[in-house]
């Protein structure tokens, strides 16, 4: 498996319960909205605790992979609006709707600006993946004028791409709402 | 440095909790393990009262919670191993409550726990012993008679049944299980190899086991100590093609996984429900009508702690249990298929490893049995 990107990795191999969630609760505190952390833990407990620490918190549990004893726990910081951001962005598709363009066309893009992380763990089947901090410096990965369908979790952040996508001249950005969230066709990741 | 008694933290063992439960003395449980275990298995007793906060949202202190703690009864904080029911002590003492224990070793030492209880005399000298593992609701036994012991249906604990046999001056000489396990690792091989006992298994159950065994089979007796007590094999299938109950002593059932107090074995752990099914029914409905009714029914497995008798004891006589078990009385072929076979509770945790262990075509460590045990045994129809 490829490495994931991450903002952080914090070590609590060998530490029993409570600790790996006294430190990554810790660790989260000084993290950034929107940033991603890696926990690695020994602990087999930890699994279903940062599960149900992540929850009861509103933070987002990406998953967990596991190389040998250690297991490795993604968790990225919500931020508070995240949900709620205004939407400006016209050009607006349903789940369903890409779910149809795709079947109908195997050629449209999908553009997928979450981090790394959630990507690994969870993704469109042919997704691009570029993460919305590094849609300037990889725009020429893309081409101006494909049909290009932005999606993240909630579509907030694939809102602000398409915005920034249009600005810089593509003409055919659509935002996918809600997006992975609530995405019910095929998905692939790694496990 | 002083310190004030009544403020320190208290530490109570299992077996402590056991003789709680038992007495039913007032206990109030705060359960600090994330939701999911909670709900997949816990502390239970007529006299305790249990909620579930998990530790990570205790981090930032009680104080919240203070209110849904009792002041004055004894407090019991209880986690998966100790680590986290400590800390969340610690702070309910510093937030300046008293009477406030954490759980050694955690759920894990729970589920260990055995408590021997002796179930009565034999009829010719000896005596029957009961292992009630109060925690996962596993039941082992141990026929004493004239310095010989034989142990039926062994837990992982073996150094529990090596130290009674001690106690009473016996030598082990015969190891049983009554079927292939599923929700349990079965301690019988780990114990024949400790004792030069023989280990005897139900030669069906056994078809794919890695190991040498003697062959549990009807019309051959097993005798333990002076030349009376016997072990009476009677092929009982349901729960595993193979199961087989024992009378022991003309007085006693022992019913496995087949018959429990106030429900029946589930014939699907094998993945053999629909093809069991008629199986289970001849042995609840037909073999064991034929045998007396006298006899005290004395099941591997108890679903819930209302089935605690007098100090521990989970028996019944079958007569009683033709009356009051559900189980034996649903007379329409067609509905009993329905109750075995289908709404049955989730199967027991890790119970194709567990199975494979029994088999001997695993061999997890200490550390990973512990696992694959943990949880509730789910092994009755109608424990949910």
């Amino acid at each position: 498996m490829p490495d994931i990107k991450v903002n952080q990795t914090l070590d609590c191999k060998g530490l029993a319960c409570p600790m790996p969630i006294v430190k990554t609760k810790k660790a989260m505190d000084q993290l950034q909205p929107g940033q991603v952390i890696e926990v690695q833990a020994t602990d087999k407990g930890s699994l279903a605790d940062i599960q149900g620490w992540a929850k009861n918190t509103g933070h987002q549990y990406l998953g967990t992979t596991e190389e040998g004893d250690v297991l490795k726990h993604f968790i990225r910081k919500s931020s508070p609006n995240e949900v709620k951001e205004e939407k400006k962005h016209p050009h607006v598709v349903s789940n369903e709707e890409l779910h149809q363009i795709m079947a109908s066309n195997s050629k449209t893009t999908v553009l997928d600006v979450r981090e790394p992380a959630e990507y690994a763990f969870n993704r469109i089947p042919g997704a691009i993946s570029i993460p919305l901090g590094d849609l300037e410096s990889r725009l020429d990965e893309l081409n101006r004028e494909d049909d290009i369908h932005v999606i993240c979790r909630t579509g907030a952040r694939s809102d602000l791409a398409c915005q920034w996508l249009a600005e810089q001249g593509f003409k055919k950005v659509k935002n996918v709402e809600p997006g992975m969230s609530e995405w019910t066709g095929t998905t692939e990741g790694n496990h | 440095m002083a310190s004030s008694t009544e403020l320190e933290l208290s530490v109570m063992t299992a077996k402590e909790l056991t003789r709680i439960v038992l007495a039913k003395e007032q206990l109030f449980i705060l359960d600090v393990r994330n939701e999911s275990d909670f709900n997949d298995w816990k502390i239970e007793g007529d006299s305790i009262e249990i909620i579930n906060i998990p530790y990570f949202d205790l981090l930032d202190g009680v104080d919240d919670s203070l209110d849904q703690i009792p002041d004055g009864k004894k407090v019991l904080v209880v986690c998966a191993k100790e680590g986290s029911s400590k800390f969340v002590a610690e702070q309910i003492i510093k937030a300046g409550r008293s009477n406030v224990y954490y759980l050694e070793g955690g759920m894990k030492s729970w589920s260990e726990h055995l408590e021997p209880v002796k179930i009565g005399e034999l009829n010719r000298g000896g005596s029957l012993y009961q292992f009630v593992r109060i925690g996962k609701g596993c039941l082992s036994y141990m026929v004493i008679s004239n310095g010989e012991a034989a142990v039926i249906d062994t837990l992982r604990m073996t150094d529990v049944f090596e130290q009674i046999a001690k106690e009473q001056g016996a030598q082990i000489k015969h190891a049983l299980d009554t079927h292939l396990h599923a929700d349990h690792i079965s301690g019988g091989r780990k114990l024949a190899e400790r004792t030069g006992a023989a280990y005897w298994l139900p030669p069906k159950d056994a078809e794919e086991v890695t190991f040498d065994y003697k062959k549990l089979e009807e019309g051959h007796d097993i005798t333990v100590g002076s030349t009376t007590i016997r072990i009476q094999p009677v092929y009982s299938p349901g729960h595993t093609i193979g199961s087989t109950s024992f009378i022991v002593d003309d007085q006693y059932l022992l019913t496995g996984d087949i018959l429990f107090i106030e429900s029946i074995g589930r014939p699907d752990l094998a993945g053999k429900a629909g093809d069991w099914v008629g199986d289970l029914r001849e042995t609840l409905y037909s073999r064991y009508k034929k045998l007396s009714k006298d006899l005290i029914v004395l099941p591997a497995h108890f679903g819930k702690v209302t089935e605690l008798g007098e100090g521990g004891k989970v028996m019944a006589r079958l007569s009683d249990l033709y009356k009051n078990n559900p189980g034996l009385n649903i007379q329409e072929e067609e509905r009993f298929r329905r109750t075995v076979t289908e709404n049955l509770p989730p199967q027991p945790n890790s119970y194709q490893e567990i199975r494979q262990t029994n088999m001997g075509k695993l061999t997890p460590s200490e550390e990973e049995q512990r696992e694959m045990e943990i949880g509730p045994n789910r092994c009755a129809v109608h424990d949910k």
